[in-house]
């Protein structure tokens, strides 16, 4: 039975009590006092709190159930009320925090740089990863090379006429004349042929020598790749295929190929390869062929058995073109001002 | 080889569609590097008659001359040349005409008499090399007909090809011809010899002592000629394959040559006494060349000497100066020979004297050309000389080594379609081989078809299937032969030292450093001036200049020259590395050469080749000791270190000696890290295994200590890894300090470790008890501890 008299006045203690709670949350000017506001609310003693030990007085099981209601959610409410207050406050907080602490990044410079490679480095990497692409495997040797890998095994003796064409640069070291700077990659070659029994397909990157004058197009040190492929049913359809599909994967999808005739000592037949850009124009790439029967006798291959292409281009001129530099030499000033623009 | 249009139409009907005749050439293998149109037909220039010459008292270098160019008008008009007279035909630009050169005619003349036009040299209207007085046109000409109608000249072209080595017959039209008859389905014929009856015989004698290195040797006399200049047609032939023409005896040899690739040497008759020698040079011999140089000869040299043996000539090279045409010449005795190729290649290598004649006998000569040679010469010379006599009884002595008429080379079909990737058979490539003259003699097919070719004398190069291969292939045409990308059977992948050696590119270039590229090639001196030894560096024997004439042995100079030039242009903070090749010699049959990382940077301590080090090695698991007793030469003797491992020595970091910076006119200190990558890179390095990560905490402690400046820090730290033992997780040095409260003789050094068991949370007793382990073992070292 519940007992009106009692009862009535506790309501409105309740609602007094949480009226001024939720008044004095909406009011508070900042943090710290919401901080303090909070413990006071939570404190035993509040209003809220104190009403909770006068449940206890009440007769009726009804009455404190319904009064015992009241409060909790009046707790609830103040409780809420603060939250969302104090977020307020936080949210404000780091609105102030954000503008305050604004910073210009344009001020912001570090001079640690990423260092530069150069750009025939750069050149060989991509051709390399093109080749890589067509199942090739990169090969290297010394640039200091006996006269026999460098010639005599590439179908090129003593008597040669085509020697005096390579303007080899010759060492003071071992017998005269037998110990030069390697004129062209194909040694590696001979070395391959030597060691990895056929199938063979594998490129040969690497630094060059003739004794030329530099000028604006030529360096007496330069790069130069090869590639040489050796295996059961090579066809000189193969050597124009592979030409094609490099010529298409590093220069551009509308980029095409052709061979025609040529004289390599080492290759027969022997053909230059040009490639045509989009503007029609042929432009003089490398020189290839089937690897000659003597060459391949010399390494040991049975020219009955296995046939293969090579072929070769320079690199320099590659990154030479590519970025436009007029003077090759320029490329090998190493003046920081640049390397550092590629 | 110079090609021009009308002369390759005497060899055939090839017509005058250029584009069409270079595309077809290119495709041979005779590539056109140009097209240059030539004798193009200048408008508004007649023929026109002298009627009377006149000098003008105020002008010295010029004279009137009074022209009638057919409409019996007497024109007027100033010339610098002196060379016509009254009657002669010469060509008229008329006013308005414009020249090649641009300038168009006009009556401005000079002292206020106006000029009705001009008349022309020979290389004003692009018809002959002679500059030096008005071309005098043929009498029979029709006065005010148009010149170029008038001597039957249309626009020409010439080709100009790259021959390649083996190609010796495309060095005359005959052979460009040939090969593109076949292309382009032509009839081809050369171009007809001397059809006049021989005269009696005179005969000088030939005798051929060096019989290898001569295997022929036609000597023809002709008489009844008289010394001219060519006719114009023939000059301007040569001129235009860029030949000088001389005389029209010579240039009648020239013509010859160019055609048949047959070089011809006519002795001038009178002056050959008692007929001929040819035999090798004796020692010390001498002769005076046609461009009146006197020739120091070797036993090599094969010589041509007259009967008395003295030589007149350089035999396939060059004549001698004794014997040469005169205008006095009536009588010449015409040498058409063969000689043997690599013995001319080396006498003209030897002598620097690379002539037309030599070029082509290196190369190879057709040795049954010389009858058709000589009949072509006497043509030709006719044209100039119409009372020219071709005597009977030429002497023509052949040797056991002349080349046979053909050479018979085995030709398997199944091997011609394995290589081409065709399907050819015997008919066809019996048909592609006749139409260069390749008659297949034999075909046998027991067990595969084989055909017997014979190859004609004009092609020396094709011994071999396989250049018969090559043949099949020009002829069936390379773009016809498909294009198919072969199926790699092996993987296409990096090696594990090229994957390497790309991730400390990768390494070093995010370390800030730019890749250099120097010249390997050092100057003598500069080895020494970087602090090297130059006795361990190899010399080129024939280096381009001297200041590239030293292989490198290390990458040290090379890059402190780059960082000298960079200063040298204001550019600081200069840092840079290289990898590359250094070429130290070495004891066996190739120098001690291996692959070299180096890295420097100006403005920089050791501070930082240290950092380039531990960022190095402990990315690529590069193992090395660092020895400061051991300093490589070349770098700062007390603030470098070599790194070894044991006795092997695997490169250096530090700074540069400051001796050596100064040599280089550096005043900045500079960092550097040189690494042995041969061996560095060719390891493979082991593969981390996972060890469980400690779920317990982690005790730190520091421990400073005093230690003795002789004693590196490196020792301190290993004895207290050791000390501390396996729950050691981590240990840093990370502070260094020398000052107040440290002995002068000594430094504070700080270290922080870190200790953790994977099993439980240590105790403190545990700690404290692996913290004084390790304070006794540095007491050990002489380490004081600090507190």
């Amino acid at each position: 039975m519940s007992d009106q008299s009692s009862v009535n006045p506790m309501r409105q203690a309740i609602e007094k009590a949480q009226a001024s709670a939720l008044l004095a949350i909406k009011t508070v000017s900042d943090l710290p006092a919401l901080r303090s506001l909070s413990a006071d609310l939570n404190k035993k003693d509040s209003p809220l709190n104190a009403l909770k030990t006068e449940l206890g007085k009440l007769n009726s099981v009804d009455d404190k159930r319904t009064m015992g209601q009241l409060l909790n959610s009046a707790s609830i409410a103040v409780s809420a009320a603060l939250d969302i207050r104090t977020g307020e406050f936080e949210q404000s907080e780091i609105s102030a925090r954000i503008v305050r602490e604004a910073m210009d990044l344009s001020e912001l410079v570090t001079n640690r740089r990423r260092g530069h490679s150069h750009i025939v480095t750069q050149a060989t990497m991509r051709l390399e990863d093109v080749f890589i692409g067509l199942g090739f495997q990169i090969a290297e040797g010394p640039e200091v090379e006996t006269d026999f890998n460098n010639f005599e095994a590439l179908n090129m003796p003593k008597s040669h006429p085509a020697r005096s064409e390579f303007d080899t640069m010759f060492l003071e070291y071992g017998e005269p004349g037998s110990v030069l700077l390697r004129t062209h990659t194909s040694p590696v070659q001979i070395r391959v042929m030597q060691s990895w029994p056929p199938p063979i397909y594998a490129i040969m990157p690497g630094r060059v020598f003739r004794r030329d004058t530099p000028d604006a197009t030529h360096m007496p040190v330069f790069h130069q790749i090869e590639g040489l492929v050796i295996d059961r049913g090579i066809t000189f359809a193969h050597l124009a295929g592979t030409i094609e599909a490099f010529t298409k994967a590093f220069f551009g999808r509308d980029f095409t190929s052709r061979l025609r005739p040529s004289y390599f000592p080492f290759t027969e037949p022997s053909a230059e390869f040009d490639i045509r850009r989009q503007d029609g124009e042929w432009i003089e790439l490398g020189g290839c062929g089937m690897v000659h029967p003597n060459v391949l006798v010399s390494s040991s291959i049975d020219p009955e058995e296995f046939s293969g292409f090579a072929f070769g281009f320079g690199i320099d001129r590659m990154a030479k073109e590519r970025h436009k530099v007029e003077d090759i030499r320029e490329m090998y000033t190493n003046d920081l001002r640049f390397v550092k623009q590629f | 080889m110079k090609i021009l249009g009308s002369w390759l139409n005497d060899f055939g009907s090839f017509g005058s569609d250029n584009e069409k005749l270079a595309a077809a050439m290119t495709s041979l293998g005779l590539a056109v590097e140009s097209i240059t149109s030539v004798g193009s037909p200048i408008k508004g220039v007649v023929v026109a008659r002298v009627l009377r010459t006149e000098r003008h008292p105020d002008a010295a270098k010029v004279h009137r001359v009074y022209v009638d160019a057919g409409d019996s008008l007497e024109l007027h008009v100033w010339c610098g040349a002196f060379n016509i007279k009254s009657g002669d035909l010469v060509p008229l630009a008329t006013l308005g005409t414009q020249m090649p050169d641009g300038r168009i005619i006009t009556a401005r003349g000079i002292l206020g008499i106006e000029s009705h036009g001009m008349l022309c040299s020979s290389i004003e209207l692009g018809l002959g090399a002679d500059s030096e007085g008005i071309l005098v046109l043929p009498s029979t000409l029709k006065l005010g007909t148009d010149v170029f109608k008038a001597l039957g000249i249309s626009s020409d072209v010439v080709f100009d090809l790259d021959v390649t080595r083996n190609r010796p017959d495309c060095n005359g039209y005959l052979g460009v011809a040939r090969d593109l008859g076949a292309h382009l389905g032509v009839k081809v014929a050369a171009p007809s010899g001397d059809k006049a009856k021989k005269g009696p015989a005179r005969t000088l004698k030939v005798e051929i002592i060096d019989k290898q290195r001569c295997a022929r040797f036609n000597v023809t006399v002709i008489s009844g000629l008289r010394v001219t200049d060519s006719p114009d047609w023939i000059a301007r032939r040569l001129t235009n394959c860029g030949m000088r023409p001389i005389n029209n005896v010579v240039d009648a040899s020239n013509i010859v040559m160019l055609e048949l690739n047959q070089p011809a040497h006519p002795y001038d008759g009178d002056k050959v006494t008692n007929g001929f020698r040819i035999r090798c040079a004796r020692d010390g011999e001498t002769i005076r060349t046609l461009d009146d140089q006197v020739r120091q000869l070797e036993t090599s040299d094969l010589l041509i000497c007259d009967g008395d043996d003295t030589a007149i000539g350089i035999a396939g090279v060059m004549g001698g100066a004794k014997t040469e045409i005169s205008e006095a010449t009536t009588c010449v005795a015409l040498e058409t020979a063969w000689f043997e190729a690599s013995g001319i290649a080396r006498t003209a290598a030897r002598l620097g004297l690379r002539s037309e004649a030599s070029l082509r006998f290196e190369r190879g000569v057709d040795p049954y050309g010389i009858d058709h040679a000589v009949s072509r010469f006497a043509a030709v010379l006719r044209e100039s000389c119409p009372q020219l006599v071709v005597h009977a009884g030429a002497a023509d002595p052949k040797e056991k080594s002349l080349p046979p008429k053909y050479s018979l080379v085995s030709l398997r079909v199944a091997q011609v379609n394995r290589l081409l990737g065709t399907k050819l058979t015997a008919k066809t490539i019996t048909a592609l081989l006749a139409k260069i003259g390749f008659a297949t003699k034999t075909v046998t097919t027991t067990s595969e078809p084989v055909l017997k070719i014979a190859v004609p004398s004009w092609r020396p190069d094709c011994q071999s299937e396989i250049d018969l291969v090559e043949e099949i292939a020009r002829h069936v045409g390379y773009e016809n032969l498909g294009k198919i990308l072969p199926q790699s059977t092996m993987h296409g992948r990096l090696s594990p030292t090229q994957q390497r050696r790309r991730d400390l590119r990768e390494i070093v270039l995010g370390l800030g450093l730019n890749e250099a590229m120097p010249n390997p090639f050092l100057a003598p001196g500069d080895l020494e001036r970087s602090g090297l030894d130059g006795e361990l560096a190899i010399r080129l024997a024939n280096p381009l200049v001297a200041e590239e004439s030293i292989l490198r042995t290390s990458l040290r100079p090379g890059l402190l020259k780059a960082i000298a030039y960079n200063l040298s242009h204001r550019v600081t903070d200069i840092s840079l590395f290289e990898i590359g090749h250094v070429y130290p010699s070495g004891s066996g049959e190739l120098p001690d050469e291996y692959e070299s990382l180096c890295i420097v940077a100006s403005g920089e301590s050791s501070a930082l080749a240290m950092d380039w080090w531990s960022q190095v090695s402990s990315t690529m698991n590069f193992g090395a000791q660092l020895d400061q007793r051991n300093v490589e030469s070349g770098y700062h003797p007390t603030r470098s270190a070599s790194l070894r491992r044991g006795k092997q020595l695997l490169g250096s970091c530090g700074e540069i000696d400051p001796l050596v910076l100064a040599k280089h006119g550096i005043t900045v200190p500079v960092a550097c890290l040189e690494l042995n990558l041969s061996i560095l890179l060719s390891e493979s390095p082991k593969i981390a295994t996972a060890k469980p990560v400690s779920r317990f905490p982690s005790s730190d402690f520091d421990l400073a200590f005093a230690l003795n400046k002789s004693e590196p820090a490196s020792s301190l730290l290993k004895v207290l890894r050791q000390a501390a033992g396996n729950e050691l997780v981590e240990i840093s040095l990370f502070d260094v300090y020398r000052g107040a409260g440290v002995a002068d003789t000594a430094r504070s050094l700080t270290f922080r470790l870190c200790l953790q068991a994977t099993d439980r949370t240590l105790t403190d007793a545990e700690v404290t008890a692996t913290r004084q382990r390790c304070i006794d073992a540095a007491n050990k070292l002489g380490a004081q501890l600090r507190n």
